[in-house]
Order: C-alpha cells, then sequence, then structure tokens
C-alpha cells in the first residue's frame, strides 16, 4: 500500500545520504523524496511517498526512527491529511492546440505559467492522484518534458510534527 | 579555560571519556594527534600490524569488559582497512569508537592523498558518525561519540577528523562535556508495565516453554537476571552463538546452543514449544531456518533494546522493548508478585521429552563421532582437551568456520563475556587480535584463540604485535589444510567438488612460523600426545604458543539444520542420519 512518510531531522550534513541510504540497504521503495529545511533552521522535513506490505511499513518507520539525525517520524497515511504536489508541464501549443490546452487547465485548477510561441509550461498543484489524471487529460497534446517535485504534506487538525 | 590544539583535544576526550587503551596505525593525516599521544602518559597507544587487526582487537577488549573500544587509523588506506572490522562490530552490536583522519579540510573533494570519503564508505555499518570540521567540536563530538556507542543498542560510531583540524598551532579551549543530551536520540530503557503483565502471564501458562537468549544478554550485562528468571521458572534455555555464557553452559537447564549447529534437543524444544521467550536475540537466518517454518505452535515474547528488531523475521505477539537487565528484573517482581504458578505437571512432561531427545541424540549425553585414535584426531576431541586443561575458565576467541563451531558446542561457558566470536558478520581474522584486545584487558588470564590453519592467515602478522606489547596468547589450530566448513558444504552439495578449498602442500611451516616471529610452536600429530601438549602449552604462562594440531579432515560439524525449505525439526545428524 501507498504511504507518506514524514520525517523531522537534523539539518546537517550527512543526515539525508543516512535516509536514503538506508532505502537502499535494506532493500525499500522510494516513489517520491522531497526534503527542505523548516521554519527552526536547524531542522529539515522531509517527506517521502513509499509502498509495501504493513510489515514493511513498520520496519520503513522503526528504522527511520533509529536514525541518529531523525528527531520524529509519522506516517501521514494513519490520519487525516492534506498531500500536495507541484508539476510543471511543458507541452507543444500551437494555434489550434491551445483552446483545448487552456480548458483543460482551467478544469484542474492550474495554470499557464510560461508561454513561448509554440510551447506552453504548464503549472498544476494537487495530490499525486489528481496529477496522473491530469497527465491523463492531456496526453492528447504533445508533452516535451515534465517534472513533478515529489510529495509534501501535512496532517489535518491539531495534531503537528514539531520538537 | 585550558587551550589546547586539536589533536591534544582528541587524546584528552579520549582520556575523559574513560579509555586506557587505543589500537591503532599511525599515517599522514593522523600524524597530529599521534605526537600529541607521544606526549602524554594517560592513553596508552597499541601499535598493531594491520587496522583490521586494531579493530578487531579494540572489539574484542570491548566484547571481553563491556568497555567501548577505542581505535585511531590514518586517513584513505587506513581508513577502508579498518572498513572489516567496523563492519564485524556493527554486526555484533559492539560499543566502539574509531578516529580517522581525514585530509585537511580544503583539500576533502579533491582526490588528495589518501583520501576516501571514510563517512560515505562507512555510512551503512556503523551506528553513526561525524566528520569535525572545527578544532573546537572536537570534544564535544567524541563525547556524543561515545555515549552513542554504548547507549541503546550499542555499535560503533566513527569520528572523521581533516589534518588541519587537529594543528599544532591552533588553540582552542578545552572542556569535555559533564553530560551529554542529544534531542533525537532517546533509547527505551524500561520496558512496558503492561506488556510486562502480559508476558508473565503467558510465561507462567506455559506447557512447553524454551528461552531463547542471545547476544543481547551479554551485551546488556543480563546474565544474573536470566539466570535467576530461568531458574525462578525451571524452564528449558537455549542461547544462540552470540549468548554462549549468558547463562551457565554446565547447568542442568541449558539444552546447548541452537540454530544452524545447534543440538538436537535445542531446536526440537523450539520447534515443538508453546511459547518461546526471546532476549535479546535477533532471530537470525542461522537461527529460524525458513522462518514461515519456525516455531509453529508458539506464542512468542521478544525482549529487545532496538524496536527494529521485533517483528523483522519473525511476527513477535508480546514484543518488550527495553535494556535486558531492567526488562528482566522487572518480570522477575512480576513472577514473584503473581497468583499464577507454572504448571509444574505439563512442564515435568515436557523435561521427560527433552531429556529423551538428549539422551538420543544429544552431544553431550555421549560422542556422535568417531573416536580419535593415533594420528586421527577429531576436532572435537581437541576442544574437549582445551577444555580439561583451563578447567572451563579460559577466554575463547575464535576465527569463522568449523573450528569456531566446534568450540562454540564443546567448550561450555558458565560466564558471560569469556566466548568472544564473529557471529553476525561471520569474519574470517577475527580470533588472533581480538584475543590481542581479550588479553589486554585481563593481563592474568587464560586466553585461548580458536582458530584453523585458513581463518589464521588472515590476520598472522599480528603475531608480531603480540611480541612487542608481550600478548601470551595461545593459538590452538586446527589445522585440517583445507577451508573446512566450505569443503563440508562442498562434500554435502557439490558432490566433493573441491572448488579452491585445498591448499595442496602450500602451508607455511607453522611451527617454524611462529618462532621466526619469537614465539613457540608445537605440531600435535598423534592423539596420544594431545593432552601432554594441550598441558604443556598453557604451562607457559609468558609465552605466545602456536598450536598447529593436525585434525581429521574428513570430519563434518553436525548436527546440521537442514537448508532451504527445513524447519529447526529438520536436521542432518550424521554424513547418514537425519532426523
Amino acid at each position: 500500500m501507498r504511504r507518506i512518510i514524514s520525517v523531522l531531522m537534523e539539518n546537517e550534513p550527512g543526515a539525508l545520504s543516512r535516509v536514503v541510504g538506508l532505502f537502499s540497504q535494506r532493500g525499500y521503495n522510494i516513489d517520491t523524496l522531497t526534503v527542505a529545511p523548516t521554519d527552526d533552521l536547524t531542522l529539515s522535513r522531509l517527506t517521502l511517498t513509499t509502498h509495501g506490505s504493513d510489515q514493511v511499513i513498520e520496519q520503513i518507520t522503526k528504522n527511520l526512527n533509529k536514525l541518529i539525525d531523525v528527531v520524529k517520524v509519522i506516517d501521514l497515511t494513519d490520519g487525516a491529511h492534506v498531500e500536495r504536489e507541484i508539476m510543471l508541464v511543458k507541452v507543444k501549443a500551437n494555434e489550434t492546440q491551445r483552446a483545448e490546452i487552456n480548458h483543460c487547465v482551467d478544469v484542474f485548477r492550474g495554470q499557464i505559467v510560461d508561454v513561448n510561441t509554440d510551447a506552453y509550461i504548464l503549472q498544476v498543484v494537487g495530490s499525486s492522484d489528481k496529477n496522473d489524471a491530469f497527465i491523463e487529460a492531456i496526453n492528447y497534446a504533445d508533452i516535451l518534458e515534465l517534472v513533478r517535485s515529489g510529495v509534501s504534506g501535512i496532517s489535518r487538525g491539531e495534531k503537528v510534527l514539531k520538537v | 579555560m585550558e587551550l589546547l590544539s586539536g589533536g591534544e583535544i582528541v587524546v584528552r576526550a579520549l582520556k575523559d571519556a574513560g579509555v586506557k587503551y587505543v589500537w591503532g596505525y599511525p599515517g599522514g593525516a593522523a600524524l597530529h594527534i599521534y605526537d600529541a599521544l607521544f606526549q602524554q602518559k594517560d592513553v596508552e597507544h597499541i601499535l598493531v600490524r594491520h587496522e583490521q587487526g586494531a579493530v578487531h582487537a579494540a572489539d574484542g577488549h570491548s566484547r571481553s569488559t563491556g568497555d567501548v573500544g577505542a581505535v585511531l587509523v590514518t586517513s584513505g588506506p587506513g581508513a577502508t582497512n579498518a572498513i572489516t572490522g567496523i563492519a564485524t562490530a556493527y554486526m555484533d552490536s559492539i560499543p566502539m569508537v574509531v578516529i580517522s583522519g581525514q585530509v585537511p579540510r580544503d583539500k576533502i573533494g579533491q582526490d588528495a592523498f589518501q583520501e576516501t570519503d571514510m563517512v560515505g564508505i562507512s555510512r551503512p555499518i556503523v551506528k553513526h558518525s561525524f566528520l569535525v570540521m572545527d578544532a573546537s567540536e572536537i570534544a564535544v563530538v567524541i563525547a556524543k561519540a561515545f555515549y552513542i556507542a554504548k547507549t541503546g543498542r550499542p555499535g560503533p560510531v566513527i569520528v572523521d577528523i581533516p589534518k588541519d583540524v587537529t594543528a599544532p598551532d591552533h588553540r582552542v579551549p578545552y572542556e569535555y562535556p559533564e553530560k551529554i543530551k542529544i534531542r533525537s536520540y532517546h533509547p527505551t530503557t524500561r520496558g512496558h508495565a503492561g506488556q510486562v503483565k502480559r508476558a508473565v502471564k503467558t510465561l507462567l501458562a506455559a506447557k512447553r516453554p524454551v528461552i531463547y537468549s542471545g547476544g543481547g544478554v551479554i551485551l546488556g550485562d543480563a546474565s544474573a537476571e536470566l539466570t535467576e528468571l530461568t531458574k525462578l521458572l525451571n524452564f528449558p534455555i537455549t542461547n544462540t552463538l552470540m549468548g554462549l555464557g549468558a547463562f551457565p553452559g554446565t547447568d542442568p537447564q541449558f539444552l546447548g546452543m541452537l540454530g544452524m549447529h545447534g543440538t538436537v534437543e535445542a531446536n526440537n524444544a523450539m520447534h515443538e514449544a508453546d511459547v518461546i521467550f526471546a532476549v535479546g536475540a535477533r532471530f537470525d537466518d542461522r537461527v529460524t531456518n525458513t522462518p514461515s517454518k519456525f516455531c509453529p505452535s508458539a506464542k512468542i515474547i521478544h525482549i529487545d533494546v532496538d524496536p527494529t528488531s521485533i517483528s523483522k523475521t519473525v511476527a513477535i505477539d508480546i514484543p518488550i522493548v527495553g535494556v535486558c537487565s531492567t526488562v528482566l528484573r522487572q518480570m522477575i517482581e512480576e513472577i514473584k508478585a503473581s497468583n499464577d504458578k507454572t504448571d509444574k505437571i505439563a512442564l515435568s512432561d515436557w523435561w521427560s521429552k527433552i531429556n529423551d531427545w538428549r539422551e538420543r541424540h544429544g552431544i553431550y549425553t555421549q560422542p556422535r563421532h568417531e573416536p580419535s585414535s593415533g594420528n586421527i584426531i577429531k576436532p572435537q576431541d581437541v576442544i574437549r582437551s582445551l577444555y580439561k586443561t583451563t578447567n572451563g575458565d579460559a577466554f575463547i576467541t575464535s576465527d569463522v568456520g568449523q573450528h569456531q563451531m566446534f568450540a562454540a558446542q564443546y567448550y561450555l561457558f558458565d560466564k558471560p563475556r569469556r566466548w568472544i566470536n564473529s557471529g553476525g558478520l561471520g569474519t574470517m581474522g577475527f580470533g588472533l587480535p581480538a584475543a590481542m584486545g581479550v588479553q589486554l584487558a585481563h593481563p592474568d588470564a587464560m586466553v585461548a584463540c580458536v582458530t584453523g590453519e585458513g581463518s589464521i592467515q588472515m590476520c598472522i602478522q599480528e603475531l608480531s604485535t603480540c611480541l612487542q606489547y608481550g600478548f601470551p596468547i595461545k593459538i590452538i589450530s586446527l589445522n585440517n589444510q583445507a577451508l573446512g566448513m566450505v569443503r563440508q558444504w562442498q562434500d554435502m552439495q557439490y558432490s566433493g567438488r573441491y572448488s579452491s578449498s585445498l591448499y595442496e602442500d602450500s602451508l607455511p611451516d607453522f611451527v617454524k612460523l611462529a618462532e621466526s616471529f619469537g614465539h613457540i610452536g608445537m605440531r600435535v600429530s598423534n592423539f596420544d600426545e594431545l593432552d601432554d601438549k594441550m598441558a604443556e602449552c598453557f604451562a607457559l604462562k609468558d609465552r605466545v604458543v602456536f598450536m598447529d594440531i593436525n585434525i581429521d579432515r574428513n570430519e563434518h560439524v553436525y548436527p546440521m539444520l537442514i537448508a532451504p525449505n527445513g524447519s529447526m525439526k529438520d536436521m542432518k545428524l550424521s554424513k547418514t542420519e537425519r532426523t
């Protein structure tokens, strides 16, 4: 099953390589990975999506917790949460295609962030599922390049991941 | 506040961390530290002959005492040579701090002379690592390294220090932190009270229980608690290879080692048990055989300090995370306070069954191998002779292979920290340097390294270290002129095709070799002289004695679990019999 795991860790050199190393060393999957400092600059927040059996996911969270640099770990998929991923898509956009592309972007509440003589850059923000659906929907156009940020996530309600 | 150079701080911090001996090998990037070592007397440096030996020696020192081992090596090849030793310590959770020199800060990443990314190379085989980029950080980092190494599940910690950080011309205030606090590191010590209650209830209701204890009991100094609890319950107990000595080996409640080369009574008891009580053991594949066939009717209770060890390979019914000694003490109190009692009738039936297995197949009720005679010396008899000669009271280190298994089976350890072997990684070459560490920590004790002519050659250079520092180790080399365990598998699974497992008359004369290192060599080729020579060897208290014992090369280690797809009750008992 797909899981979104959020990790709060020391913002120190080598910390990220320990997390990534853990996954390759133990044969776990990383589907997406994002990492950046938080409002507290001594901490980084890392969000990754992975998949595996419950037993594997349990081992992943326990092994993450075991890393000395890791302060806290939560599996966002255990509770209500918001997940977002930003996606940038460069598509061929000639006169005849533009109307249809505009329509599709509207439906997905995306934005056209760059316009060129025959190419658009589209930006879509949403869950990975929504972004997958957008790719499917825009498929009739020529996709020249596509980049996804990987998932970021946060729990709903009062629950917070903080020191 | 006192002003010290980085090099001086390294040495002073080691002293303040309680280190008396550091094992190592100098080189360019570590020279400032070595110069600081030279100018003081509190921390003694032992010069080995290869960095792997330094790490194994610090490891042996730690295993025999419980102290954190300390190692100092230079950058590049010094660091990479240490890697096998670090991996060995990591797999067996041995507390250790390895300080490695690094190229100067401005050279890092330039492919400088003797540069290697030590933090990167060692990452999967350390508990944690540090790269120290400023002299003012050294003391705190070393204090943290020792704290991390010895608390929770112990393990090796690397401190990589660029050369210019230790330079003598840059002095900074020195202060060793009194207390270490790391906000992201809080190992659990006490077991969850509710889980302890559940575990005790399950234990007291058991009809066919087995206690299965491992290296965690020894690392956590919990032998006294384990023994008390086992006696209190009158349960059968088995130890893993790493756990031998945690419960007295000569006690009638002890079933012997379990697993790959465990006894029939231990493996059968595990398979038929209704409750397994695992303490500081990690359900290693050498124990469980096929995990899906492991202990089919057992409820499993598991105490471990490391949550990741729980339900890693085998699903656990009642997990308890905590330090073994603390949790066992909680359980003893709970048992004493409980109104429930053990089922004496069921236990008595269970013991009859176990004793029947012992009578029929046990290696301690009668010899299960052909007897030695004349120039046929059976390896099992060498270990028996060693046991007799040392009254079962020596520190035994071992290398890896058949000799290791024979030693584990036939030398019965009554005390913890006496059996020193590389269980997890299975590192040939471990035995001799580990024995140096043990001997340094216990100068008056008998220390023997049980080895083979294959393993001993992997770190044989340390014979020179033994002479320099006067470590009177007794080397009991079981020479079968072959890589015994490899050959055994080739006999069993490859129709006797001995692919690269034979030495074909290329072996050195070990007696002369020992003599050339300034030690005493002895050859034993006849069974009749074995006991006398063994006694002679241990009578030479102040000398290293290398016993080159020509054993029967056709002997296999039994019992042996049948893999793949076997359970714990599927064992080969000899070349022709199985369960």
